[in-house]
């Protein structure tokens, strides 16, 4: 109860706020033992700001094999009701391991800014 | 009303950790604590207690297992010394910061080198900064009692912090005394179920032990150390109410002939019991001296210790452990540090005796008084010297 | 005790993998990081009833840097050398509870995770303990074959000839001189009721194999192959398929232990040569053909041991 209380009240104090930002502030609104009681809270990183390159599927050759889906270090192919996969640019790294693992060559990378 | 009964002081710290019903016992084997985790053991295997007892590989892999274990809510035992304390100390710091009210029985012993299985305190005078509440034991029915006490203390909401109880080896560990022993029942009076405020539990996902960044280490550590000074308060109103349930009284601080003494002995743990009759043998004698001895280490009773030596002149502190190289004991130190600049302040010696097992007679604690008030005297600053060292 | 659990054992397909997210997005794993992808594989085939019990590394820093936390599921962290430990704790604090009446009957996998020095390394011990004991855990090494998080030292995990920052090739050093130390055998040699070792580029098979450990009754352990690029020097691009040609060149065998049966659940009918695996990896840029060589004939010979060990008429035919 206590928990799920704490978590509304830091969901409306804003969730774009910068990690570090969040982590000023007085030792008293401190958890018991320094917990984090925000279940993924990392969400809040974009780390799709790392990248250079971007992956860029191309459904005509896409066969929904999800290759990209199950190789991703960092769970930035949603599976969609189509069966295809939908694109998360907010946190994909750019690491190129999708392209390098379709089956059918249907991802390619991109220059960002391209 | 409990029966007194003859017991081994060992026994008697693992059937208080029997009355109050502990769900996990880790522990490694170790010269003194030995028999507490054998009788613990037996008692799990008679299942006269029903609880997990977890004979690890290590002192290091016990602490662990009793921050896991703490960390779903199961209340927690275990006991060691010397080495092995020495050998938890890199979880010993993680327990209060995880806030995991594990309770342990430190049955004092000397640190190698040279190997000693003998009893003195600096195992856990190299514990002190470590953030667990510290109390100290001088007989077996004070064990018996400040470990029912730490499990109330360390559970306490306010609190949720680890207490280790100290008691001497085998000067008291192996002592067979008459000891009035609760029952689960007339325990379950002071000690309420634990309810645990943080716990893993797949249903409520919280993370625990995550990375301290610059931006919160400070803030984290705040923590602990205002519960730990925090903690004080509590340590002594279940002191109170120890003693309104079962008629012994216990202070952060406890004296003896203190009144009208001008020359007062400091000391901690079973050696205090020898002091006494030192003091009597000196009160006979016309000098005017008492002694007072930390029950409670941490949180330092500051407050209670700066009032007690109100008016007196001398102190003599003995120290039972060697900080090489400093200005003098741990207790020395602290002590000094404690009257700094207070007004009337007492001429403080400090005096190292009792190493490794090495008795501290009636007659060496004569001698430290003496000393003492021949140093005050002669108007010499705070002075630390061995006791009874061997020069030839 | 595998056939007790194996009975309701259903195999997933790459199909009827778990959507379930154990991790969040926002960890701040490297580019291309093969260990965070072994864990997330794993973890997934777990399912959500779980705690965690992690070790100082690599997965510890990117997941949980105050105030942020990568783990939907309940995760702790003590210190390096002691996830075995603590899980032990979680376990038998558990257990205990559930049997005084204080927390509602049923079964929660716990996991003890570390990398490669907190397994082979510092957290031996606690290791060792914690599978003589028996506790219902599974424990999960993910093997990237040096200390990665503290900059690419060697561990006993490294590979003969790697170059670490503490195993540096020079005048009269071949990089590291010792020779890989052989976790899964001497886990095995607790006669624990299952070990297997896994490769994420074989993820039907790092999943079920993490399933059936996690249904297993008592200790369990999987040595999951963890490319790391930053520290192996490899195009982060690859760090899937070096994986898969690590289990192509026999270097890294895919295989499980259950009840001290070995079994091969991917035989490689024709082993590529190492040097196709060597080559692609700039950690191992300096060796010379008759390092090579020698690294070739050990594979070779510990191959051979493992399917002497292995019951050949179990061998299994893997897809992917």
């Amino acid at each position: 109860m206590l928990c799920s209380k704490r978590i509304s009240k830091l969901n409306r104090e804003g969730v774009k706020r910068l990690a570090k930002v969040d982590a000023i502030t007085g030792w008293r609104n401190l958890e018991i033992g320094c917990a984090i009681i925000e279940p993924g809270s990392s969400r809040k990183l974009r780390t799709g700001d790392w990248r250079s390159q971007r992956p860029v599927t191309d459904r005509d050759k896409c066969i929904k094999c999800g290759m990209c889906w199950i190789y991703c270090p960092d769970m930035v192919y949603l599976p969609l009701r189509s069966g295809y996969f939908k694109w998360d640019e907010n946190y994909c790294k750019g690491c190129g391991i999708c392209a390098n693992e379709c089956p059918e060559d249907a991802i390619s990378m991109v220059m960002e800014g391209d | 009303m409990p029966k007194r009964v003859g017991i081994e002081v060992s026994l008697a710290a693992s059937e208080a950790a029997c009355a109050v019903d502990s769900d996990v016992i880790a522990a490694y084997p170790i010269t003194p604590q030995t028999h507490i985790v054998e009788h613990l053991s037996e008692l799990v295997a008679d299942g006269k207690l029903d609880a997990e007892f977890i004979p690890v590989e290590s002192e290091h892999s016990a602490m662990s297992v009793c921050i896991g274990s703490s960390a779903v809510g199961a209340r927690t035992f275990t006991a060691s010394s010397a080495q092995g304390l020495a050998l938890m100390h890199e979880i010993l710091f993680i327990a209060p910061a995880l806030r995991t009210p594990i309770v342990m029985a430190v049955v004092n012993r000397a640190m190698s080198g040279p190997i000693s299985i003998w009893n003195d305190h600096s195992d856990i005078m190299a514990e002190r900064d470590v953030g667990w509440i510290q109390t100290f034991a001088e007989n077996g029915q004070e064990v018996f009692d400040l470990i029912i006490h730490a499990f109330r203390v360390a559970e306490d909401p306010k609190v949720l912090l680890p207490v280790m109880v100290n008691l001497d080896g085998f000067t008291l560990s192996h002592v067979i005394e008459p000891i009035e022993m609760l029952n689960a029942r007339e325990v379950r009076r002071y000690i309420k179920p634990y309810k645990p405020q943080m716990v893993l539990d797949p249903k409520h996902p919280v993370t625990m032990g995550a990375v301290g960044v610059p931006e919160v280490y400070t803030e984290a550590k705040q923590q602990i150390e205002s519960v730990l000074r925090a903690s004080k308060k509590v340590v002594v109103s279940a002191w109170k109410e120890f003693a309104r349930l079962y008629g012994r009284t216990y202070r952060p601080i406890e004296t003896y002939r203190t009144k009208g003494a001008e020359v007062v002995l400091m000391t901690m743990g079973s050696v205090s019991e020898t002091a006494m009759t030192a003091v009597d043998k000196m009160r006979d004698k016309e000098i005017a001296v008492g002694l007072m001895r930390f029950r409670l280490w941490r949180p330092f009773p500051l407050e209670e210790f700066r009032r007690a030596v109100k008016g007196v002149k001398v102190l003599a502190v003995l120290d039972r452990a060697i900080s090489y190289g400093a200005q003098g004991g741990p207790v020395f130190m602290e002590v000094r540090s404690a009257l700094y600049g207070q007004a009337g302040q007492p001429n403080i010696s400090g005096f190292v005796a009792g190493l490794g097992g090495r008795d501290i007679t009636t007659d060496m604690f004569e001698e430290m008084v003496k000393k003492a008030i021949r140093y005050a005297k002669k108007g010499k600053g705070p002075t630390y010297e061995l006791i009874g060292v061997r020069e030839k | 005790m595998m056939k007790a659990a194996s009975g309701g054992f259903k195999k997933f397909t790459p199909k009827t993998l778990p959507k379930f997210e154990p991790l969040a997005q926002g960890h701040r794993a490297c580019q291309g990081c093969g260990e965070v992808l072994a864990l997330r594989m794993a973890l997934k085939a777990m399912g959500k009833n779980m705690i965690i019990a992690s070790a100082t590394g690599c997965m510890e820093i990117i997941t949980s840097a105050y105030p942020q936390t990568a783990w939907d599921v309940p995760w702790i962290h003590v210190a390096f050398e002691n996830a075995a430990a603590v899980a032990s704790g979680i376990e038998a604090g558990r257990k205990v509870l559930m049997r005084k009446g204080r927390l509602p009957k049923g079964r929660t996998t716990i996991v003890a995770m570390a990398g490669d020095g907190g397994t082979a390394d510092i957290g031996l011990q606690a290791l060792s303990g914690a599978l003589e004991r028996g506790h219902d855990f599974v424990y999960i090494c993910l093997d990237n074959e040096a200390y990665m998080n503290t900059g690419v030292q060697r561990s006993s995990a490294t590979p003969y000839g790697a170059m670490t920052t503490t195993s540096p090739p020079g005048k009269l050093s071949i990089g590291q001189y010792t020779w890989k130390k052989n976790v899964p055998a001497i886990v095995e040699a607790h006669a624990i009721p299952y070990v297997a070792t896994a490769a994420p580029a074989y993820y039907v098979d790092l999943m079920n194999k993490a399933k059936k450990a996690a249904m297993i009754r008592g200790p369990a352990y999987l040595h999951i192959y963890s490319p790391c690029p930053t520290g192996w020097r490899l195009a982060p691009e690859r760090a899937v398929a070096i994986s898969r040609l690590a289990v192509q060149t026999n270097i890294f065998p895919l295989y499980e232990v259950i009840d001290g049966r070995y079994i091969l659940t991917k035989k490689i009918k024709k082993p590529k040569p190492v040097e196709e695996y060597l080559g692609l990896q700039g950690r191992f840029r300096h060796l010379d053909k008759k390092t090579i060589q020698e690294i070739q004939e050990r594979v070779d010979r510990e191959y051979e041991a493992l399917l002497q060990k292995a019951t050949l008429a179990e061998v299994q035919e893997e897809s992917t």
